[in-house]
């Protein structure tokens, strides 16, 4: 492969999946400063909406600083070069919140579903595909499936319309011989216009070297965020993805001084927590769980007393999906009662 | 003579096959239709062996014995773009119409909140919410029965092959539907739906969290009680229907965790959501019979 005239498109993650691990209290001033950064550094693609997607505001997931809308209406007109998408997880948003994003002007909606049920997302991904946008289907926890289930999901999304299909390694549970396997399969049998890409998580520090085997696989579309700022132990830190990315050859369009101060200027001061893999964060790698439980899975642990990691390894376990996260509370209850240190009870 | 109300159910699918098998043991309703589109369909073939007349011509295969056979009440287990017209032609005949799909064109209905009162309304079709929605908005009721709720939030976690492709393709109606009826049944002056699929093995027992934002001081003891005895409620029609944990407090935050199993008629034990459709549905088709055979009261409360 002549690496040099790879055109791999990157995409941030750090305004969306950051609102994870910011309890989705990113203020305006923040996303606009981080988003005018990112679009003067390069960066093609910003995704800007509440962690859970369009809608997610809800007490079982959070409420946000801001609506997704606020967020949009503050960053999309700001940007030069860059193009923002939204994220949005049928179930949870509906219609209306596309409609409301593409009014904003969202140039590309992403349709997430988990790798096996990807048949709840033909309203959305239709639609989307109708207005004339970038969409996105995004296959989560793709780790939980075959390359050939993860394949079979993904014709589906593309018969709704779809032109880009993710395996997205939400548990950042994958290793690069995993990821190189799923991306061929989806390149190899999606047709040639249907570009592939790969969502990744550094549970298990794998961020970067899972996103390399990715476009070694043929994958085009990669996501990562500055500094890391996500779930678990965060997204593929961008900054670094670019730096191997150019020792290796790879174009990317994007300003690798710049995206390093972007990380360490403004990242990394606004973060509540360092972003790195402690043993909760590799739990989650180890595990198989879905990125986002960790910070519910630590509150539980404090209001409980029952350890972030038995709750964690219990809901992998028990082959938990994103979403669930209310299981958390519920399951961190009920281990408690059993352990005799929670007094209370069921009917 | 008997007292019993003669019914159909249209749709031969599993809903309908289920609804059937509770409806044979029922007291105050005689299953006399089974209405399908597809004459080789297991449903169809399964409800002649019971004994029941069907029709593979859709509600038009019905038209003409809804007189003849005495069909009062009606059960639609289709879609929501189909019900509209299955209802328009049968409660022109006179047939009152419960509705299980979301089209809602009646009022919402959940047995042990509002039935008593829409029973005595004197209704031509009654809609029966989603799974979700009959799931979780007793316990919505049970909270703003105590206190004013100003947000309230369900999450339904159910098994994917309890879900089917109407629902999946629909999505969005499942989650637009309930959040209108937490509101307008439950009574929480804001309401929200999220719907999780799980595809665990073995499939996942239906699992339902509740969040309400109360208003004021939190009456823990009162908001305790009235969810044990509306849990108690629902467990007469749905045995299954489990408390799991909670009412937990929170400030103003009470979240209750709700699992429930289903009878496993004809559908799976796991497919508690299913189940909870079919008896409230059920349910509420006794409820109207029972009132018809009391004889022509003022009803209602």
């Amino acid at each position: 492969m002549q690496s040099s005239s790879v055109a791999v498109k990157l995409h941030d993650m750090s305004l969306r999946d950051g609102m994870h691990s910011k309890q989705h209290q990113i203020s305006l001033e923040e996303m606009v400063a981080v988003s005018t950064a990112l679009d003067d550094a390069g960066m093609p693609l910003i995704e800007v909406t509440h962690g859970d997607g369009l809608g997610g505001a809800s007490l079982n997931y959070g409420f946000p600083a801001h609506s997704d809308e606020e967020y949009l209406n503050a960053v999309v007109p700001k940007m030069k070069q860059a193009k923002v998408s939204a994220l949005l997880l049928p179930g949870i948003g509906t219609v209306d919140h596309l409609r409301m994003a593409i009014n904003c002007g969202v140039s590309t909606i992403r349709v997430a579903t988990h790798c096996t049920e990807a048949d709840v997302s033909q309203q959305h991904i239709q639609f989307a595909a109708q207005q004339g946008l970038d969409t996105v289907g995004f296959l989560m926890m793709a780790h939980m499936v075959t390359a050939e289930h993860l394949l079979e999901q993904a014709k589906l999304m593309v018969s709704y319309g779809a032109n880009c299909i993710y395996c997205t390694d939400s548990a950042g549970y994958m290793l690069p011989a995993e990821v190189s396997l799923k991306i061929k399969t989806l390149r190899d049998a999606l047709p040639d216009n249907v570009e592939i890409g790969f969502h990744g998580h550094h549970n298990m520090a794998m961020g970067v070297a899972n996103s390399i085997a990715a476009i070694e696989a043929g994958a085009r579309r990669i996501d990562g965020s500055v500094a890391g700022l996500g779930a678990g132990a965060g997204n593929t830190p961008l900054e670094v993805l670019v730096a191997v990315m150019h020792r290796m050859g790879m174009a990317t369009g994007i300003d690798l001084y710049k995206i390093m101060d972007v990380a360490e200027d403004l990242i990394v001061p606004m973060m509540d927590h360092p972003i790195r893999i402690d043993r909760d964060a590799l739990t989650l790698g180890y595990a198989g769980v879905y990125s986002s439980f960790l910070l519910f899975a630590k509150r539980a642990e404090q209001r409980y007393g029952i350890s972030a990691r038995d709750v964690l390894v219990e809901l992998g376990r028990r082959g938990t999906v994103g979403g669930q996260e209310d299981m958390i509370e519920d399951l961190a209850l009920t281990m408690a009662r059993e352990r005799g240190t929670l007094t209370g009870a069921a009917s | 003579m008997s007292l019993k109300q003669r019914a159909a159910i249209i749709g031969s699918g599993n809903i309908g096959t289920d609804l059937l098998m509770k409806m044979s043991r029922s007291e105050w309703l005689e299953p006399v239709w089974m209405v399908g589109i597809d004459a080789a369909s297991e449903g169809l073939q399964r409800a002649a062996a019971m004994g029941v007349n069907t029709t593979a011509d859709g509600v038009d295969g019905l038209l003409e014995a809804v007189k003849r056979d005495g069909i009062t009440i009606a059960f639609d287990a289709t879609s929501a773009y189909a019900h509209a017209e299955n209802s328009r032609k049968l409660t022109e005949l006179g047939v009152t119409m419960i509705d299980l799909t979301p089209a809602a064109i009646g009022p919402f209905c959940i047995p042990p909140v509002n039935l008593a009162s829409l029973a005595g309304a004197g209704l031509n079709n009654v809609n029966m919410v989603t799974c979700g929605g009959q799931a979780t908005i007793p316990m919505v009721a049970a909270v703003s029965r105590v206190q004013a709720v100003s947000y309230a939030e369900i999450i339904a976690t159910v098994a994917s092959k309890s879900i089917g492709p109407g629902t999946r393709m629909n999505i969005d109606e499942f989650t637009r539907t309930t959040a209108s009826a937490v509101e307008q049944v439950g009574g929480a002056a804001k309401g929200k739906a999220i719907i999780v699929v799980n595809p665990a093995e073995p499939p996942l027992m239906m699992r339902d969290t509740v969040h309400c934002l109360v208003e004021g001081e939190t009456k823990q003891q009162e908001i305790i009680d009235s969810v044990h005895a509306m849990v108690a409620e629902v467990k007469k029609y749905v045995p299954g229907y489990k408390l799991v944990n909670g009412p937990v407090f929170d400030g103003k935050k009470v979240s209750i965790f709700l699992e429930v199993e289903g009878l496993g008629d004809f559908l799976p034990k796991y497919a508690g959501n299913l189940d909870i459709m079919t008896a409230a549905a059920l349910r509420t088709g006794e409820m109207l019979a029972q009132q018809r055979a009391s004889g022509a009261q003022e009803g209602g409360e």
